[in-house]
């Protein structure tokens, strides 16, 4: 008898229980449970955090070495922290006129920038249209803009405190000022970037100005619009502080100044970071309401 | 009467004070239901002939008539399916119809009717199965198709197909133009078509109109293709209708109006 090759036919892995398949695949996807993938999440967000923690730890050990010496001008993080330790636990703290915890100092600051920030978006949209749909008005308008938008924050503070015999309504003017140019030139610029296809489409189906407006212009722009708000909300948060500074009153800004004048180095970093953090969470903000609003628009 | 008459058109466009005659003299009769494409090398002005019949360019001369009434402005009786589909990006597919159809037969069709139709008209290019997708999760052919179901929804005297295939490959291309062919079989469509392929031309024509090089291009010559429908590409090859329309358009294209690059 002549023994035939020995041919090892390969198991059919459709014809085998689940439990078998994924002994003879170890790479196949094992089920998974609620549990590893609760542990996988975790694993991700752990890595997602190891490098920023690593970082900062570094950058603290860093400061604390350099500043540690006694002829040091600038305290170390662990002087911070003992000598500001009474504003760094109570930020809620209530006390007389400009006497107030840190969270009341920002609120105040926020508050500031809110009204500034809105009436900017208001005027900057609404010009951004019409400089974006109308050349006359573009040709007009444009060069004053262009000249206006250059000046700095700070150097419409004399002006508008002999305008508005106030601190509140000056602070929020410089606000106003400051970041309604970034708006308006985004959004006339993502107007006239509406590609003639659409405004095609639009004639062929003959909709009327407001349908126009509501169905094509504003999805069209909006991805414009909002790196235009991030931007000047950026730069909202660059000026209130500087102009708090010169209007006293409650106000982050003037806490730093204040802290200065009486030589409270450590209340002034303390104040950074509170004005570090609400800088980057007031970007993050705009940012993420912008992404949930040009879901779609953003990635043609 | 024809159906759409293109009446001694000319135009010319205005640049940093000079004037630069585009279209010179185009005269085109197309009767109902018939496919008509217009053929010419890039840059002759044919697609601006399209743009004045769809209304989205005044003629400086002459004039368009459908059905006998002057055309002025765009309108939805003469949809445009665009070369590069131009859907809106933040659209669903079936929103991106469901634009057009609302505009068009608000108060006509009932809210259910409007669904329907909507349904049909994707149903008609097979692209019901993706109508919740937005156009960047489609491909281009499909994109293009909904471009088309768009365009057919409006129910349109007139459909105008400015160079519908000119972005896609050559398999989905051919693809695209059997649908178009069982469309306009089904449908029976007036329908102009912009390119610049020859094969296309004479495999979906009725008649092919062949432009001269600009400046001041106009038609050149006016070619019937007498060939059975419904055509199959396959057994056209070969076909002496089918090789004499194309070595025609060829001779016209290639020999006596060549591209005004190569013509020096």
């Amino acid at each position: 008898m002549v023994h035939s090759a020995r041919v090892v036919a390969l198991p059919n892995p459709k014809a085998m229980p689940p439990a078998q398949q994924a002994a003879l695949h170890p790479l196949a996807p094992k089920p998974v449970s609620a549990l590893s993938r609760a542990i996988r999440t975790g694993t991700g967000i752990v890595t997602q955090l190891a490098a920023p923690v690593l970082t900062i730890a570094f950058l603290l050990i860093l400061w604390q070495m350099l500043a540690s010496s006694p002829t040091s001008a600038l305290p170390s993080p662990l002087k911070v922290i003992d000598e500001s330790w009474e504003i760094i636990v109570h930020p809620f703290k209530i006390g007389n006129g400009i006497d107030q915890g840190l969270f009341w100092h920002v609120s105040a600051s926020l508050v500031r920038v809110g009204y500034g920030y809105v009436l900017a978006a208001i005027v900057g949209i609404g010009l951004g249209v019409l400089l974006g749909q109308s050349t006359l008005a573009m040709r007009g308008l444009d060069p004053v803009f262009q000249v206006l938008r250059t000046i700095p924050p700070l150097a419409w503070l004399p002006l508008s405190l002999a305008a508005f015999r106030d601190g509140q309504p000056s602070a929020i003017f410089v606000i106003f000022i400051t970041s309604v140019w970034p708006i308006l030139i985004n959004t006339s610029v993502g107007i006239r970037n509406i590609p003639q296809d659409y405004r095609n489409v639009a004639k062929v189906l003959r909709l009327s100005p407001i349908e126009f407006f509501t169905r094509i212009m504003v999805p069209a722009t909006v991805p414009h619009m909002f790196t235009g708000l991030r931007i000047g909300i950026g730069l909202s948060w660059l000026a209130i502080v500087a102009a708090e500074m010169l209007i006293g009153g409650v106000g982050i800004g003037f806490f730093i100044w204040d802290a200065w004048n009486s030589s409270l180095i450590s209340d002034i970093i303390v104040a950074l970071v509170y004005v570090g953090v609400v800088g980057f969470l007031l970007d993050r903000s705009i940012a993420a309401v912008g992404h949930l609003l040009t879901r779609g628009t953003a990635a043609q | 009467m024809a159906y759409l008459k293109i009446d001694h058109v000319g135009i010319s466009f205005q640049r940093a004070g000079a004037s630069t005659e585009v279209l010179r003299d185009v005269n085109l009769s197309i009767d109902k239901g018939e496919y008509v494409s217009i053929i010419g090398h890039s840059g002759c002005g044919k697609s601006t002939v399209l743009n004045i019949v769809a209304g989205l360019l005044e003629p400086s001369q002459g004039g368009v008539l459908l059905e006998g009434r002057a055309v002025s402005g765009p309108g939805p009786d003469r949809a445009v399916v665009f070369q590069n589909h131009s859907l809106l990006p933040w659209l669903t597919v079936r929103e991106n119809v469901e634009l057009a159809v609302n505009k068009v037969f608000r108060g006509k069709k009932s809210k259910a009717e409007r669904r329907d139709w909507i349904r049909h008209n994707l149903e008609l290019v097979h692209m019901a199965h993706a109508e919740n997708k937005r156009p960047h999760e489609i491909s281009g052919g499909m994109k293009q198709r909904v471009g088309i179901a768009r365009a057919l929804a409006m129910e349109p005297k007139i459909l105008l197909l400015d160079e519908p295939f000119g972005a896609l490959d050559a398999l989905t291309r051919a693809h695209l133009q059997d649908q178009v062919m069982e469309i306009h079989s089904r449908l029976g469509n007036t329908i102009i078509m912009i390119t610049h392929d020859v094969d296309e031309a004479v495999l979906l024509s009725d008649r092919i109109v062949m432009m001269t090089n600009g400046p001041a291009a106009t038609i050149g010559e006016d070619l019937r293709v007498d060939l059975e429908r419904p055509r199959r590409r396959l057994e056209l090859v070969g076909n002496p209708t089918y090789n004499d329309a194309r070595a025609a358009v060829l001779e016209f294209l290639y020999a006596r109006h060549r591209a005004p690059t190569l013509a020096a």
